[in-house]
């Protein structure tokens, strides 16, 4: 049996964020058109492994993903072990543009899943200009919080076994057994508190419902790719949103869940590949 | 069927290692039926069928028969596959003392989820 290496590069990037230097992990594969890959609430950058292993992806794509600050190989600022952490909006923008910017990627196209499809929308509102395509995976306008989420970051409950506990049944019925635990792992090793600073984003600060229906999709073409068995964001929050959105494109994914590029990538390529086809169409009028 | 659960749970190792930690009493609502559960550092030890005058439990969980049905189903449909898919759409009720439940969540899933309809119970029923 030999050793394999994926074609997979990370490295550690130092970057101010906010005023403050950070520390912040990025990982990239491939060549061509730059695809900045958003991860999910209190999850990290290795959601994508599978697309930056699939060459039909890294022939034409130059696959980047990066661990929010607080998240897998990324360290929170100095000073953080007397803070409490909570993602905004503005910050959520922030990072992104300014990892864009030095990494110097030319108008990208982002996909983001989750709390990632939530900030894809905003971006698709603030800075269209600024992307090629927006693709959001399991995205909705808002949800409403349906537990408590102070069992996230309390002593007499384990943080990472409740966080994957609280997940697992996001992920769709179909999803390989392998596929499945390899995305409740990354759940379990979050950090105290992170996923539920995450949600701070996702359950309150981010609601864009009342301005959802102003994303003009002729500045830059919005995908929705949504799995059916989301009871966090579900096919109809994310079929809302398409209905009030002129031009978007919506697709429900049978039989896949929360984590479409994690949990069963197989399946979910099936789904992306022919959008990326269909922006890289629209690139090259 | 809830008869079955100590067999069911308890002939799963893995799932009976993960809830050593756990000794509780917690009572599940099948609409009008009630059951008194035990468990013991991870075993499941009795099931009692009320009705009840006092029952006493740390946490109980209630939801509609119909509910129930569709989780325990083979396939369960989007939206009744899991416990907090229930709550999410408000037909689970989980009340009394959450801690013991949120701390021990995966175990709590796990075990519900074993009177799931084997597929060789499906077969017999066709």
């Amino acid at each position: 049996m030999s050793a394999r290496f994926e074609p997979i590069i990370g490295r550690y990037m130092h970057l101010d964020l906010f005023g403050r230097q950070h520390r912040v992990y990025v990982e990239q594969a491939g060549e061509g058109t730059p695809l900045l890959c958003l991860h999910t609430a209190g999850a990290d950058g290795r959601q994508y492994r599978a697309l930056m292993n699939d060459e039909r992806i890294t022939q034409r794509h130059r696959v980047v993903a990066f661990d929010m600050p607080w998240h897998g190989k990324s360290s929170p600022p100095a000073g953080w072990h007397n803070e409490e952490y909570r993602l905004t909006s503005a910050q959520y923008t922030t990072m992104i543009l300014e990892i864009m910017a030095a990494l110097e990627l030319d108008r990208p196209i982002v996909i983001g899943c989750s709390i990632g499809g939530r900030i894809a929308l905003h971006l698709a509102l603030e800075h269209p200009e600024r992307f090629r395509a927006i693709i959001g995976l399991q995205a909705g306008a808002h949800v409403d919080p349906y537990y408590d989420l102070d069992f996230l970051h309390r002593a007499d409950v384990h943080g990472g076994e409740v966080a994957a506990a609280i997940v697992s049944g996001l992920v769709g019925p179909d999803a390989p057994d392998s596929e499945r635990w390899e995305t409740l792992w990354h759940y379990m090793q979050g950090g105290p508190g992170v996923f539920k600073g995450d949600l701070y984003f996702y359950k309150l600060d981010g609601d864009i419902r009342d301005r959802v229906a102003r994303i003009d999709t002729r500045r830059c073409p919005l995908f929705l790719l949504s799995g059916e068995y989301d009871y966090s964001c579900t096919p109809e929050e994310t079929l809302g949103v398409a209905k009030s959105v002129p031009g978007s494109e919506a697709t429900i994914m049978k039989g896949l869940g929360h984590f479409p590029m994690s949990e069963n990538p197989a399946e979910f390529l099936k789904y992306l590949l022919p959008v990326l086809e269909k922006i890289g169409r629209q690139d090259r009028p | 069927m809830i008869e079955t659960l100590p067999q069911r749970v308890n002939g799963d190792e893995a799932l009976v290692r993960r809830g050593r930690y756990l000794t509780t009493t917690f009572l599940l609502e099948v609409g009008p039926t009630a059951w008194l559960i035990s468990i013991f550092e991870g075993r499941v030890v009795t099931v009692v069928r009320g009705p009840f005058v006092m029952p006493s439990s740390s946490f109980a969980l209630r939801a509609p028969e119909e509910e129930w049905q569709k989780f325990w189903s083979k396939r369960p449909p989007p939206g009744s596959n899991d416990l907090m898919a229930l709550i999410k759409r408000r037909v689970l009720k989980a009340e009394g003392d959450l801690q013991v439940f949120m701390a021990n969540l995966r175990y709590f899933k796990e075990a519900l989820a074993k009177l799931r309809a084997e597929e060789a119970e499906q077969g017999a029923r066709a």
